[in-house]
């Protein structure tokens, strides 16, 4: 029975990454190497105004001095910065129309199954799809410039709404803020850019799809979403790399700004190349992702569930500063092979009844390593807060790690606090009661599995929630025996 | 239905079967009665193919088809259900999504169509009001945070969903009151027919007061030592198991 059990371990570890291949096509490629001349020219290319490179420079600045940080629980090859190249991007030209988009590009999104085209898409979801480097197609701006949405590339915002972006651009993330977004500040060539007017609830999903394709290129996007008084909006962002044996890097930054009764919602299915059995390659996920509730009763809502990465790092934070303000955090992180998981978030309760929920649910199967790391802060003005820490973990199979680092700072005496915490294996007893009713191994693992991220999968818009079901299915199958 | 032929089988390489031969026929209840410690449980769990136990020998065979070797999965595709003396909790599975599974992992098996929806939820809450739950039974996690009688009756909700070949009911009747005890009997009966076999483990007589069986074994020490009808329940009633120790 052992050994049937350990094929079926090993089948598992060999399958293939669905959403490994490589697309060819020609680009403009940066030779590898960071300096202020590569910012420049980067800057320039990008036809910025001065004001942003002076922001991409001081950054850079910054980041030179600091110090890569190594308190996170995972353990990697250090990145060599002067190996990477910076910018990539497909030789076309980006305008409305989608017939000068390579075909090669609209195949690849079609291949992974985003359609490009505005009739297949699915009705309700606007997407802004980025390739290494850039922005290659945004779907129905046209349709959200009616309601006054802003949703188009990073880069064209720059070019359209500069006092927009001036206005919010490392309000919430300073560029000194840590050491992969100083980088990041530094070096970002593109991203999404989502305004949503006062009073304006989003007619449809807005969807960003992150691409890495390049070899030996860094992805350093930037997404900024403000939410003006009283609006609504849902986002959603998607990730696949092909599979290579050298680990690449992604440090990317999202800024979340909602303004007073605003509420932004923002959901995360990331399934970037994981590395091999042996942990070879994969992507290195440095992400800061951060959003502030500036008003009163404005809300901020994260939900990812991560199942692709080598190594990931990252703490979707809410800033609470207005009264009444909400911060939302429900994630399932899934590490299987050698994949390590170092995330969380962190909730800051600056205004009056405040309140945060934390749930998060941590997978580890073959000899992956998951780390929770959460921080809840209630600041001494902070009257009447209120957070929930739910962080439960489940076990598969017995060369995996669970880990849990709560922490908790109170300056205001009426906080009120709960923080619960389990850790469980897949229990022998469950899979044999599945079984008994004629429930294979796999289709258990997944039920079990699937109730245990019940109350995450919960919070995703519905197609996601299928997808992220699906993509857990896919990624536990016959793992364990 | 089913053939057990001197079977041996040990946990954590302590014998617990030292031997037993039993044959259950098509349309026939058999009880196996015996004090705690004597091998009951693990001989259920043993037809079901549990993985901590481990057979050393002898055979089991269902419909002239030797399951010894046979993955759990498969046994419980060929007919074969236990009712868990404790069911352990799926938190987050709901009971419905669960007993769908098991039917269209059944139906697909047999090469039958899935259940629909609408058939499915009749069909559940016909059973439901007879084991005297209410339809929100259906939405509960599985197992999680039902009373000792809940976990019995959805035993036997599922027992009636599936509709098996042979159920091997293990200590079904331990720590239910007397009406749940009389609604799972009830629902044995009705599960019963010409066609299918039960076999009933327990150490009490008290469910056998509602559930009339066939056979009656006692089984000491991994051994089935006597076997015998109705009144083989009540002389152990009267006088123990301790004469039936040679």
């Amino acid at each position: 029975m052992i050994d049937k059990n350990q094929q079926i371990i090993d089948s598992t570890l060999d399958q293939e990454y669905k959403y490994g291949f490589t697309t060819n096509i020609e680009t403009t490629t940066f030779e590898p190497g960071l300096d202020e001349g590569v910012i420049t020219k980067l800057s320039k290319l990008k036809k910025e105004p001065q004001w942003l490179l002076d922001w991409r420079l001081k950054a850079y600045e910054s980041w030179k001095k600091m110090e890569e940080p190594t308190w996170a629980q995972v353990d990697y090859t250090p990145v060599d910065y002067q190996a990477l190249s910076y910018y990539s991007a497909p030789k076309y030209k980006k305008n409305d129309s989608l017939d000068d988009v390579d075909p090669d590009i609209i195949e690849t999104y079609n291949k992974l199954g985003i359609s490009l085209n505005e009739q297949k898409r699915l009705e309700g979801v606007a997407v802004d799809a980025v390739f290494d480097s850039v922005s290659v197609a945004t779907t129905f701006k046209k349709e959200l410039a009616k309601h006054g949405v802003i949703f188009c590339s990073f880069s064209e915002a720059v070019i359209d709404h500069p006092e927009l972006v001036k206005k919010y651009l490392g309000s919430v993330i300073p560029s000194t803020d840590n050491y992969f977004a100083a980088l990041n500040s530094a070096v970002f060539s593109d991203g999404s850019f989502v305004y949503i007017p006062k009073n304006v609830r989003c007619p449809m999903e807005l969807s960003t799809y992150f691409r890495i394709n390049a070899a030996n290129t860094g992805q350093f996007e930037r997404t900024l979403i403000i939410a003006d008084e009283g609006s609504h909006v849902s986002y959603l962002e998607g990730c696949t790399a092909p599979m290579r044996d050298e680990n690449q890097l992604h440090a990317a930054c999202v800024e979340l700004v909602a303004h007073k009764d605003a509420t932004i919602k923002y959901s995360t299915i990331q399934n970037w190349y994981a590395g091999d059995k042996e942990g070879k390659g994969g992507i290195y996920n440095f992400v800061t992702k951060r959003g502030i509730c500036t008003g009163d009763r404005a809300k901020i809502s994260w939900t990812q569930v991560e199942t692709g990465s080598a190594v990931t790092w990252k703490y979707p934070s809410v800033i609470m500063q207005g009264d009444h303000s909400v911060g939302e955090f429900y994630s399932v992180a899934v590490t299987k092979n050698k994949q390590q998981a170092d995330t969380g978030t962190k909730m800051i309760h600056i205004g009056k009844n405040t309140k945060s929920t934390i749930i998060s649910k941590g997978i580890s199967a073959g000899e992956g390593q998951n780390t929770y790391r959460g921080g809840v802060k209630i600041l001494k003005n902070a009257d009447n807060a209120r957070n929930f820490s739910q962080c439960d973990s489940i076990l598969i199979g017995n060369k995996c790690g669970a880990h849990t680092f709560p922490y908790i700072d109170v300056k205001n005496p009426t906080a009120k606090m709960e923080h619960e915490a389990t850790t469980s294996s897949i229990g022998e007893d469950q899979l044999f009661y599945c079984n008994q009713r004629g429930i294979n191994l796999d289709d258990a693992v997944s039920m079990i599995v699937n109730g245990f991220c019940k109350e995450v999968f919960a919070e995703l818009p519905m197609e996601f929630a299928v997808e992220a079901k699906q993509l857990i299915e896919v990624t536990l199958e016959n793992s364990v025996g | 239905m089913i053939k057990i032929k001197n079977l041996k089988a040990s946990i954590e390489d302590k014998a617990i079967l030292k031997g037993i031969n039993l044959e259950i026929p098509k349309g026939e209840i058999h009880v196996i009665m015996g004090r705690n410690g004597s091998g009951k449980s693990t001989l259920a769990n043993v037809i079901a193919g549990n993985e901590t136990c481990e057979v050393d020998g002898g055979s089991i065979a269902m419909n002239g088809n030797d399951i010894t070797e046979m993955s759990i999965e498969n046994r419980a595709l060929q007919g074969l259900f236990l009712c868990f003396q404790y069911p352990v909790a799926i938190p987050g599975v709901s009971m419905a999504y669960f007993l769908r599974a098991a039917l269209n992992a059944k139906n697909k098996h047999d090469g039958e169509e899935e259940m629909d929806a609408v058939q499915f939820l009749a069909t559940a809450k016909k059973i439901l009001s007879e084991l005297g739950l209410d339809d929100s039974f259906l939405k509960r996690s599985i197992n999680d945070g039902f009373s000792g009688g809940e976990k019995k009756k959805s035993e036997i909700l599922q027992l009636l969903m599936l509709n098996p070949q042979l159920a091997v009911l293990d200590e079904t009747d331990s720590g239910l009151d007397v009406d749940a005890l009389r609604t799972v009997a009830k629902g044995v009966n009705e599960f019963k027919n010409d066609n299918n076999s039960v076999l009933i483990i327990t150490h009490y007589q008290r469910l056998l007061e509602y559930i009339k069986p066939d056979v009656v074994h006692i089984m000491i020490d991994g051994k089935i030592v006597k076997s015998g009808d109705m009144t083989l329940v009540h002389e152990v009633e009267k006088n123990g198991y301790s004469w039936l120790v040679k």
